[in-house]
């Protein structure tokens, strides 16, 4: 069954299967790998994407139900023109292994845009979700400060 | 996906193992006899197996795999100190499996002594030892190693390179070499003039460098200092690329169910998955299956369908049977004596404490499961991994495959995480053997997280039984047997065939190689002759004693009525300078006084493993609502701190992954399978459990010291140790979710 999806602006039509997770549509198919699979259960974040601007685990998205345009972190920002929030994950070094920070990134972004000024209970509550077995957590929060401090200045 | 072809066919070539033009380079004495990998292609120079100038500007060949800890920045700065080359022009690759890149420190480990008491003629020796590892074409990023294997290596490379280039621009402008200089890439003659790097690519193809001292660390610019990594933009905007994240025209996607019982398939019926949506190819792979797909999630779906029998384990088929048979060893002969100091037969007057310990299996859980990427066509194959091993894989897989090592390009790429796991070559056989099965078809590997833990090669579970005596307020004597399967016997027997003479020490790492004065002091090892794969997780050894010896450490230091912080001082002062002044320095960080408030306890801990002494203090709150860990300080002392942001990162690391294991991690057995399938029953610190942290770095060490492990080890017991100043109660066994309401 084709399925029309709006990807970081762009038009794909998709022809797989409607119960394939929307992780597996944008790596397999679309070629975005910058998603990552951690865990296929909704239980890391490391599949986190935007769909009309808000988080979801995209490993539990399944293809037919995808409802509205699609953010992955190659629409966030690209390495010579790269989102706030991006700067600053790079600015403070945020990553390790790196592999987690996709979903971080996109799941921090989510939270910004919701709640600009996020409290540490806001970013407790809202990043619990992205694992990351290296632990980067201190600097993903601080990276997260700075960056909305970043978009309250440029509001 | 014209990018990802035009670095294929970039490591396609430096793949090739012919030794083409570059410089002539007799200075290097260390490598003098590996052959360099480094082909130069048009309007390209490779200076020496490590460097690499093009048109487009300097490449650096950072032969250790990048699993999060920083290691090819550090690498990078390390030659770009000697070679003058400006930070925003290097390119990083990890290149080719090359003897070239052999590990140098791995062997060492084999000279007996705990390495705190390393003079500089033993610690020549180990070097001496070390080198054989070239002759064994040993290449691996692990045990800490990097640094201490390249912390002179790479700046050679890099002063050597500058030396070449200096002389290819005297040659082209004919000005003496003594009075040029180099600076920001380029060389500078007396006039002003700059001469670009990538300007000398022509001229210095046949030059012949001199001998070059290293300069002296006062001047250095950018080691010792926290240099930008070079791996952050990419991995902050989803273009830095994983095994997984590979691109290939005609690609097909694979996964495997291998046997969870580590023993063999008996029968499999694909009846129902061969029809399923996507499903091309179900592929028999002796001791499992493996699913070939038009897309990743319809291959696990396919794969999840396919009936398996499964041989039964050769191993005790449950938790409590493992269990019993990792205390019966304990009754038998000793294997090791590593640590025998006085005689704790004799009758030492005093009170005896004795206490028994138990730690879990542990799995290592890399956020991304084992993946690799392959590529057969009949006379070659090409492999995309991320692993610690590369001319280990390159081997395996030539031999999976059928295929002489030359016809094999194995192709190292970031890892999502390693911990050790990723020395294994498992799953890049399985991905060539896949691709074998489909020859001229890219295919692209993954496992699910199920099969990831599953089919681990996790750390042993240890038993341990501990007996001490207090005089005086002072230990007098420590008799400690600590038991399990070896990680050291099963590996090396998985890995090289056979298993080394010479008694286990890692297996007792971590609590025989303390530097602690205890007049009469035995640590033996016993070994369980049980196989369940084992591997090398986040400080082997160390992970298990650090938490035993410590812990017992603790209680003694209850028991003799000292402060627990002292009592660690009082051991280590006359036995290692460098260990007690990190203890020192964690007792003025956390201002302890060795009281805590009513709700508040702290703990401290000590570790030296991988050449580092390490101490920590941890700090927990009874909320009311549950236990939680407010903070950690961390001081380690590494001898010369190359990258004092990355190093700290390092330290934090270490600790959240201990803790992690310390609070809830625990792999459990049953019909001869592990138990456990996803992050949501073996999980790990998050961003509102993981406590703040305050990192002091010293550099009173005699030798370097590793820095990817020796925090892990000690932040298991101090958490332990302070939740006993907290509770009262002592945690003999982990994960300490057991015994505490903890936070999770």
């Amino acid at each position: 069954m084709s399925k029309r999806l709006l990807i970081n602006g762009s038009v794909h039509d998709v022809d797989l299967p409607d119960n394939v997770p929307l992780l597996w549509v944008l790596r397999d198919e679309v070629g975005l790998t910058g998603t990552k699979f951690g865990c296929g259960a909704g239980a890391c974040g490391a599949c986190t994407v935007h769909i009309d601007g808000e988080a979801v685990r995209s490993c539990q998205i399944t293809l037919v139900d995808v409802w509205g345009e699609v953010t992955t972190i190659e629409g966030l920002g690209t390495p010579t023109n790269m989102a706030i929030i991006q700067q600053a994950w790079v600015d403070h070094q945020v990553a390790q292994c790196g592999y987690c920070q996709s979903g971080q990134i996109m799941n921090a972004s989510a939270l910004l845009h919701e709640t600009p000024q996020a409290t540490d209970q806001d970013i407790d509550d809202a990043m619990k979700g992205n694992l990351c077995r290296c632990g980067t957590y201190p600097r993903i929060r601080a990276a997260i400060k700075d960056a909305a401090q970043r978009i309250s200045e440029k509001v | 996906m014209a990018r990802i072809k035009t670095i294929a066919r970039r490591t396609f070539l430096i793949g090739s193992t012919a030794i083409v033009g570059g410089a002539a380079f007799g200075v290097y004495q260390i490598n003098r006899d590996a052959p360099n990998p480094l082909v130069a292609g048009e309007g390209e120079a490779t200076l020496n197996p490590f460097v690499l100038i093009t048109k487009d500007g300097v490449t650096l060949i950072t032969p250790r795999a990048e699993m999060g800890q920083g290691v090819q920045t550090t690498l990078a700065a390390l030659a770009a100190e000697e070679l003058d080359v400006a930070w925003e022009d290097i390119t990083v690759l990890h290149g080719p499996p090359a003897q070239a890149y052999y590990n140098s420190v791995f062997l060492g480990f084999a000279i007996p002594g705990a390495h705190y008491k390393d003079t500089a003629f033993k610690h020549g020796l180990r070097q001496q030892v070390g080198k054989v590892g070239k002759l064994l074409d040993l290449q691996g990023t692990g045990g800490s190693t990097s640094m201490k294997d390249f912390y002179e290596r790479m700046r050679y490379v890099g002063a050597s390179a500058r030396e070449a280039l200096k002389i290819a621009a005297s040659i082209k402008i004919g000005v003496d070499v003594a009075d040029l200089t180099t600076k920001d890439s380029a060389v500078i003659a007396p006039d002003g003039t700059i001469i670009p790097y990538v300007d000398l690519v022509e001229a210095v193809r046949n030059v012949t460098a001199p001998d070059v001292e290293l300069r002296d660390k006062s001047t250095w610019k950018y080691l010792g200092r926290p240099m930008p990594r070079t791996d952050m933009v990419g991995k902050s905007t989803g273009t830095a690329q994983y095994a997984t994240d590979i691109q290939l025209d005609r690609m097909k996607f694979a996964t495997v169910r291998m046997s969870p019982t580590r023993n063999g398939m008996i029968s499999y019926d694909a009846d129902i998955a061969k029809k399923m949506d996507g499903v091309e190819a179900i592929i028999n792979m002796g001791d499992g299956i493996a699913v070939v797909a038009t897309n990743t999630w319809l291959a696990i779906q396919a794969a999840e369908a396919v009936d398996i029998s499964w041989a039964p384990a050769t191993y005790p088929a449950d938790t409590a049977g493992l269990r019993s048979a990792i205390l019966a060893s304990l009754k038998g002969e000793a294997n090791s004596t590593v640590r025998d100091d006085g005689d704790v037969s004799t009758d030492v007057a005093g009170t005896e404490v004795t206490a028994e310990y138990y730690v879990p299996w542990l799995a290592h859980t890399t956020m991304e499961p084992m993946t690799a990427t392959a590529y057969f066509t009949g006379d070659a194959l090409e492999v995309w991994a991320g692993n610690q091993s590369p001319t280990a894989t390159r081997d395996a897989c030539a031999q999976a495959v059928g295929l002489d090592s030359a016809q094999v390009t194995i192709n190292t790429t970031m890892m999502g995480g390693a911990f050790g796991r990723r020395g294994e070559n498992d799953f890049s056989v399985q991905a060539a053997l896949i691709a074998k099965a489909m020859p001229n078809t890219p295919i692209r590997m993954a496992w699910s997280r199920k099969e990831d833990i599953r089919n681990d090669f996790f750390r042993p579970a240890i038993a341990a039984q501990f007996r001490g005596v207090i005089q005086d307020a002072k230990a007098v004597l420590v008799d400690g047997k600590i038991a399990g399967p070896s990680v050291f016997h099963i590996s090396s027997l998985r890995q090289q065939g056979s298993i080394p003479p010479g008694p286990d020490r890692l297996h007792v790492e971590g609590a025989a190689d303390q530097p602690y004065s205890i007049p009469n002091f035995r640590i033996a090892g016993y070994l369980t002759d049980i196989d369940v794969p084992l591997g090398f997780w986040r400080s082997v050894g160390a992970s298990a004693n650090g938490f035993i010896l410590d812990t017992f450490i603790d209680e003694l230091a209850h028991a003799a009525g000292t402060d627990p912080l002292q009592f660690r001082l009082d051991l280590a002062r006359s036995e290692h300078g460098p260990s007690a002044s990190v203890i020192e320095a964690v007792r003025e960080m956390s201002a302890w006084t060795g009281n805590t408030p009513d709700g508040i306890g702290r703990g401290v801990a000590f570790t030296h493993s991988f050449g580092t002494p390490v101490a920590e203090v941890i700090e927990v709150e009874d909320t009311g609502n549950g236990i939680k860990i407010n903070k950690c300080w961390i001081a380690a002392d590494l001898g010369v701190v190359l990258d004092p942001r990355i190093v700290k990162t390092q330290m934090i690391s270490g600790v959240i992954y201990g803790l992690s294991a310390a609070m809830q991690g625990e792999i459990t057995f049953s019909d001869g399978m592990v138990e456990q399938e996803n992050f949501y029953d073996y999980d790990a610190l998050r961003m509102h459990t993981v406590p703040k942290f305050e990192v002091r770095l010293l550099e009173n060490n005699l030798f370097l010291g590793g820095a990817g492990e020796p925090s892990t080890p000690p932040s298991m017991p101090a958490l332990g140790n302070a939740l006993f100043d907290l509770t009262g109660t002592r945690a003999r066994e982990l994960p300490l979710i057991k015994t505490f309401d903890l936070i999770l």
